[in-house]
């Protein structure tokens, strides 16, 4: 039997947070079990529930111990659990226009020469892969994304390279990513996307979720810029279209 | 409008409020203030809501001035040293600060954040929902920063308090920080039991080089007996991860939302801010408690705050000797409550 049919494990973080955690590996179905509860929660949420935060493997619920008690939740995450084993339905996919060539592209060299791949195969195998979005973490509107195909899976540097730009997407430890905010990385940069996935100053500050697909679709310097003021002005560059699981 | 004038700074020095929240499942921070409890006594003292803006100190301090307005405070303290026109006042005080005169606040014989809180609302723009500030991704408070010389914070609404000094009197503030409640997990299965116990019994050494994303701890590491590394999933304030070397580090307010260590205990949110208010070089240890036991804490804090935080007026031989010998006479006046 596998991770993704037991029972999840219910664990505290403290008197204000439960993990309910569906295994312990990045995988698919694992993440889908997640992605169904934070659904089915999301969509009649009981009061005190303060935040949910899923990830690979686990859902972080964060909660007001002194209006929703520990009991009264588990009884809710089991019920739902045990109803929902996938999420049903359209699954939403954005295309993101994305720029591989110089000055975006910086670390594509490396990729190759770690891949034996060419450059151009480089960015053909990650443009013809269709990703989706594990998580966010570790920086505003970092999206952790899996699908990376195995022959671009390159260890993450020992030590990390100087901060990128915006909206840098990377690739490393065999995940894929889109690294929004600039910062010093352990991740290889092969390109960059006008999309502005993260923007705190518009209304809508996160427009993809957890569990939406993406695919890159590139562009050339020239129409990066072109998109990329195209977002400064507040339009949104990123094609949206609901397709089947 | 009524405005505060930061004369002085120095680091560390951000707005506050309760922090913001529903946004850590896009990797946002909530940010908010390291002392929770302390943050809320200080808006509780100047009638404002308990997840106002607040100013919080750090041992670096503050100089601050009012400008075009009088301004009712709060600055609440533990053994931080507060001084208005250069008078010594109580470590938690209320006071009125009228236009051209100075607030002083420097670090003192113990406690890490004080919080200066105002009759009225410090009116910067909230992003996100909140005006917390996280200085590592550049949001909320002014301009996503800390508070320098020169910046000056408009007060909406602005009002005096009390026409003296009045010191605060807060005795839920005095928490010994060498005791630290913590719920077990949620790795504490990536731990030897003989570890765990190590992990409660300490003594841990509170490091310097904590700040507002964690407090590192220093003392015998640590052995894991399943690997150090876990798939990142989420941290909550007060997780207390162990990463390789076998040192704990605690998550604090400016934490990652997510993380990739196994967490062998998190510290209960009545004794976030105790844990916080301790200096670099203070001796911890740990006490595992049930969920209930950590809800009943959290319930009584709670109802702490329930009434008005309790004052009286600051009779002479509060102040400093120094004050005292300024005047050149002790006029008679004695401490009542001795």
């Amino acid at each position: 039997m596998s991770d993704a049919e037991h029972e999840p494990r219910l664990l505290d973080s403290g008197e204000a947070a439960l993990v309910v955690e569906f295994g312990s590996t990045v995988d698919p179905d694992i993440s889908d079990r997640v992605l169904a509860l934070d659904d089915a929660l999301g969509a009649d949420p009981p009061e005190g529930l303060r935040e949910r935060v899923p990830t690979y493997r686990s859902l972080m619920l964060h909660y007001d111990p002194l209006v929703l008690d520990r009991e009264t939740l588990v009884a809710r995450v089991r019920t739902l659990a045990a109803q929902t084993s996938a999420r049903a339905g359209t699954a939403t996919l954005w295309t993101l226009p994305c720029c591989y060539d110089a000055p975006h592209g910086e670390d594509i060299g490396q990729v190759a020469e770690r891949t034996g791949l060419s450059p151009d195969a480089v960015v053909a195998t990650h443009a013809g892969a269709t990703y989706r979005v594990y998580m966010y973490g570790f920086a505003p509107g970092f999206a952790y994304l899996g699908g990376l195909p195995k022959t671009l899976a390159v260890p993450r540097r020992a030590s990390p390279r100087p901060p990128h730009p915006r909206n840098a997407v990377v690739i490393g430890g065999g995940l894929a990513a889109v690294a929004t905010v600039p910062m010093p990385t352990g991740w290889y940069v092969i390109g960059a996307t006008p999309a502005r996935l993260y923007a705190p100053e518009r209304d809508e500050s996160f427009f993809v979720g957890a569990g939406d697909l993406i695919r890159f679709e590139p562009v050339d310097a020239a129409t990066f810029a072109a998109l990329d003021a195209r977002e400064a002005a507040g339009e949104r560059v990123a094609r949206r279209e609901e397709v089947r699981r | 409008m009524t405005a505060l004038v930061v004369e002085a700074a120095g680091p560390g020095l951000t707005l506050q409020d309760g922090g913001r929240h529903g946004y850590l499942r896009y990797g946002i921070t909530a940010a908010g203030p390291m002392d929770p409890l302390m943050h809320a006594t200080a808006n509780r003292a100047v009638g404002n809501p308990l997840d106002a803006t607040a100013i919080e100190v750090s041992t670096g301090g503050l100089t601050v001035t009012a400008e075009r307005g009088a301004v009712g405070i709060a600055m609440v303290s533990r053994s931080f040293r507060i001084a208005l026109d250069g008078a010594a006042l109580p470590d938690a005080v209320a006071v009125t600060l009228e236009p051209g005169q100075t607030l002083t606040v420097r670090a003192g014989a113990s406690g890490a954040w004080g919080y200066l809180a105002v009759r009225g609302r410090i009116d910067v723009a909230p992003v996100l929902g909140s005006t917390a500030t996280h200085t590592r991704s550049g949001l909320g408070g002014l301009n996503g920063r800390g508070l320098a010389a020169g910046d000056r914070l408009p007060v909406a609404e602005a009002r005096p308090g009390e026409v003296s000094p009045h010191r605060l009197i807060a005795p839920w503030l005095d928490r010994d920080p060498k005791e630290i409640r913590v719920v077990l997990g949620p790795q504490d299965d990536y731990f030897a039991p003989d570890q765990i116990a190590a992990f409660l019994a300490g003594p841990w050494t509170v490091s310097p080089r904590g700040d507002r994303m964690a407090c590192f701890l220093d003392g015998t590491p640590l052995k894991h007996a399943k690997g150090h590394d876990i798939v990142s999933d989420g941290v909550a304030m007060g997780a207390i991860q162990v990463p390789g070397n076998g040192l704990p580090i605690i998550l604090m307010a400016d934490r990652q939302s997510t993380g990739g260590y196994p967490k062998i205990a998190t510290v209960i949110g009545p004794d976030l801010g105790r844990l916080a208010q301790a200096q670099g070089g203070t001796l911890l240890s740990f006490r595992s408690v049930t969920v209930a036991e950590a809800v009943a804490a959290r319930r009584a804090e709670r109802d702490t705050l329930r009434e008005p935080v309790p004052r009286e007026p600051v009779v002479r031989t509060d102040l400093a000797s120094d004050f005292l010998l300024g005047l050149n006479l002790v006029d008679g006046v004695t401490d009542g409550r001795a």
